[in-house]
């Protein structure tokens, strides 16, 4: 009896994660593929394009992160040219990352993986929705974070050309200087954006926190994966986001590897699989063992919660507060429980929102030297950020002209892409029992990926609300006999809670 | 009386026009109010058979963004064709075939081996390849075929209004969204934006002489750039005579040059070939030589003139359409 259960976005699109339940013959889950079905090919591309191009070829790959991608390729391009960027355009560009970072997390902290938490993962499905976490938190926020949205996202189109698309990455700069009226409308953003993410902190803690069931569910075996972690680093070891180190450490918190970008390859390899697009990163040295935890396997996590396990505390102090309330409460470090990766984001959301405060205050934002320009022979090139959802790499060789021969390109979701196989198998076989799924099996499923905010290749942006889910059944001769289907829950604005679950026999 | 229906799909798309509309912020409510704004894949209890349930032009409007690539794709923008009044291909991907259209310069098998064999970190001892179909111990898993060619929305279905940018700017999707409600629209065919090139009004334009002598191009990345001149003037290619305006000349005001994201002004079929010979009639010489040399110091031409239009260009488009066999369809 054979089944097969695929779980897939109910719009059926490339560009989206699908899963594919295998079970064996007594019904139980043999394996839960974790797949990604779509490929466009920016590593192919890219060559014969200028190096300069980069930064606005390679946001392309997501609309969602594109300040990510593009300032790991400018940072490349910095690399590639061996100049350091005026102390300006590093002010410039920080402020403007750290606006990204800190909108991008809202974003997903209201709209996407808070509503499980804020609403209650066992709440009725029109509730668990955006809607639903404005009548929990009121109706003032809904407004609130449209205004901050906006607000923040304005400052990044200000600063950096377009917020979809940046265009003001070169490399040794930034194209376009800060004048003085612009750094008061910056300094009020930031200001708004600490009082937002205090808030928002304040939030997690009565509602979450204050609950037993949640912590317990944080904690739940079903949701905990021994690994590796890897994140960029300061010279304190503090987190950040624009630059740094990279430091791996290992599933009882020791120091593993703590390397600069040019290294990268010594440390990160990437596995291939017939039955996805996406390859699956590891430790090089630990080595591919397969979709196993520590210590045998290389598999690792990035992100919200990898990051703050492989660094010392954060650069900031209201989050270094919240930093050490979270590991008093989950720790000791690493914390390996996938569901506290939403509260390591709000912690970040803080982080990002007082680094924009800082950055935006510093004289040199309005500084008008804000380009050296480069007279190296460009060769090669490698820039290293963290995205919202982990560490993204760009590698670059160039002819001496400056024009692409090989592009390489490990996005954040690549780097978590087999734990996040190996949290859906572990979801799957803990819940599906004797060949048995309902649509709450499918939320909590659901859930375990859900924390890791999957940008599939980068692709899959899924937008505000739950991830739309398709899981199927089928009998030994593949017909299909049960299907289940759960649209998302991004609500049309209208109060209507579109998100409904439907079973259909067949 | 019940709202109009305007629906919102994606195919290929990176998710900025997505982002785009969430960027109607506030003015969100607004629309809300006047119309039934549906994401389809997200906000409704999206399945196919119940589009296929609607009775035919039961939407008033249907913006799909993203380019067309695979053959559910393909079926999905027939099927909304079908069932709204007025298709909408929204975004550079699904104006013009959008950056990711780039891939058209190379096949798929060379794609394939770029990113599985060649790329540094890969580590591939038995050149595995993703496969449409992987044997696995109780059954099998399947993956998507990938076309050979990226295509244009309106390579694929007729299309009767174009949104266009990458990502489109706010401003054009509320002037359509009015549009549409007031049934004020232009054309069919008629690309939903300014027909003005960037170039009119540009607040630089004052410094852009009548005659340009462009002898070489600069590259932006090594040269500084003067935040107040124009670029062509200083000799930077700025695809601004070529493009059309709507955009609030986003990528001027961060003093860098237009990449030509809204895609061509009116009717001009083949962007490149327009842009090409808009810059050629700047140049102030009638030597074909001369035009020849300073076009030859642009160190990309498909990726500069094509940036966001190579799989509907009339120069690329016939080897997309024979390399897809039933790729092409009415
Ligand atoms: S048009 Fe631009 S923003 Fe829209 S999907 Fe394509 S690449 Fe993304
Ligand atoms: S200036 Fe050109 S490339 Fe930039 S947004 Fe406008 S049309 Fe697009």
């Amino acid at each position: 009896m054979t089944r097969h259960i695929v779980i897939d976005p109910i719009t059926r699109l490339e560009g989206h994660g699908k899963i594919d339940v295998i079970l064996n013959d007594q019904g139980e889950v043999d394996h839960a593929y974790f797949q990604v079905p779509e490929l466009r090919g920016f590593e192919k591309f890219a060559q014969g394009r200028p190096a300069e191009d980069m930064p606005q070829i390679t946001s392309r790959i997501c609309g969602v992160c594109p300040m990510a991608h593009h300032m790991a390729a400018t940072k490349a391009l910095d690399d590639l040219y061996q100049i350091e960027p005026a102390p300006a355009a590093r002010v410039i560009r920080e402020l403007a990352y750290n606006t990204f970072m800190f909108e991008d997390h809202a974003l997903h902290f209201y709209f996407l993986g808070g509503p499980d938490f804020i609403v209650g993962p066992t709440a009725p499905k029109d509730q668990r929705n955006v809607l639903g976490v404005v009548a929990k938190v009121g109706v003032e926020v809904g407004k609130k974070v449209i205004a901050m949205r906006r607000a923040a996202r304005d400052l990044i189109s200000l600063l950096a050309g377009k917020v979809i698309h940046p265009v003001f990455g070169l490399p040794g700069g930034v194209s376009r200087q800060v004048r003085a009226e612009e750094q008061e409308r910056a300094v009020q953003v930031a200001r708004q954006a600490v009082e937002f993410a205090e808030f928002t902190l304040g939030a997690f803690h009565d509602i979450v926190l204050k609950n037993r069931q949640y912590v317990a569910l944080i904690t739940s075996p079903a949701y905990t994966h021994q690994t590796y972690y890897m994140g960029l680093v300061d010279e304190k070891n503090r987190v950040n986001f624009y630059d740094g180190a990279v430091r791996v450490v290992t599933p009882q918190g020791k120091e593993y590897a703590r390397f600069q970008a040019r290294d990268y390859l010594k440390h990160i390899a990437e596995h291939v699989e017939p039955w996805s697009f996406m390859k699956f990163c590891y430790l090089k040295n630990v080595g591919w063992k397969g979709f196993e935890e520590a210590p045998a396997s290389g598999v690792y996590a990035v992100a919200p919660l990898a990051r703050l396990n492989v660094s010392d505390g954060m650069p900031t102090p209201k989050a270094q507060a919240a930093y050490e309330e979270f590991f008093g409460t989950l720790g000791p470090r690493p914390v390996h429980h996938t569901l506290a990766t939403h509260w390591a984001r709000v912690i970040e959301l803080l982080c990002a929102a007082e680094m924009m405060l800082q950055l935006a205050q510093s004289p040199l934002l309005v500084d008008p030297n804000i380009r050296n320009i480069p007279t190296a022979k460009p060769a090669e090139g490698i820039g290293i950020v963290e995205a919202p959802r982990g560490t993204l790499i760009h590698h670059y060789a160039t002819d001496e002209k400056g024009v692409i021969t090989m592009a390489n390109l490990i996005v954040a979701t690549q780097n978590n892409a087999a734990r996040i196989a190996m949290s859906v198998d572990r979801a799957a076989k803990a819940l599906i029992k004797g060949g048995q799924a309902d649509d709450g099996v499918l939320n909590m499923i659901e859930m375990a990926f859900r924390a890791y905010d999957p940008c599939n290749g980068c692709a899959t942006h899924s937008l505000p609300g739950h991830m739309p889910l398709l899981l199927r059944i089928y009998d030994p001769r593949h017909r299909l006999v049960n299907e289940i289907r759960r649209a998302g829950g991004f609500t049309d604005f209208q109060g209507r809670g579109a998100e409904r679950a439907g079973a259909t026999e067949k | 009386m019940s709202k109009p229906k305007v629906g919102f799909y994606w195919c290929a798309s990176c998710g900025g026009c997505e982002e785009s509309v969430v960027d109607l912020a506030e003015a969100i409510l607004d629309v809300a109010a006047a119309v039934d704004f549906v994401f389809f894949p997200v906000a409704m209890d999206f399945k196919r058979s119940d589009v296929e349930a609607m009775a035919d032009g039961a939407m008033a409007a249907c913006m799909i963004n993203g380019a067309i690539r695979s053959s559910e794709q393909r079926a999905m923008a027939k099927l909304l064709r079908r069932k709204a009044q007025i298709l909408i291909a929204y975004g550079a991907c699904s104006h013009q075939g959008g950056i990711p259209g780039l891939a058209n310069l190379f096949d798929r098998q060379s794609i394939l081996q770029t990113v599985y064999r060649d790329t540094p970190s890969t580590v591939n001892p038995g050149d595995i390849r993703p496969e449409a179909s992987t044997r696995i111990p109780h059954g099998e898993v399947e993956l998507p075929v990938l076309d050979e060619q990226v295509k244009s929305l309106d390579q694929v279905v007729p299309v009767d209004y174009y949104i266009p940018g990458c990502a489109p700017p706010v401003q054009l999707l509320k002037d359509a969204l009015a549009a549409i409600l007031t049934g004020r629209l232009p054309p069919k065919g008629s690309v939903l934006a300014p027909d003005k090139a960037l170039c009119e009004q540009c607040p630089r334009a004052p410094s852009k002489p009548d005659n340009l002598l462009i002898d070489q191009f600069k590259r932006p990345h090594l040269e500084r750039i003067d935040p107040e001149k124009c670029l062509l003037a200083q000799g930077f290619l700025c695809l601004g005579p070529a493009t059309r305006g709507g955009c609030g000349w986003a990528c001027i005001n961060a003093n860098m040059p237009c990449t030509g994201c809204l895609g061509p002004v009116s009717r001009t079929r083949d962007y490149g070939g327009a842009a090409m010979s808009a810059l050629a009639s700047l140049v102030n010489s009638n030597d074909e030589a001369q035009i020849a040399a300073m076009l030859e110091t642009i160190v990309d031409p498909a990726g500069t003139f094509y940036r966001y239009g190579l799989p509907a260009s009339l120069l690329f488009a016939r080897a997309g359409a024979n390399a897809d066999k039933g790729g092409h369809e009415p």
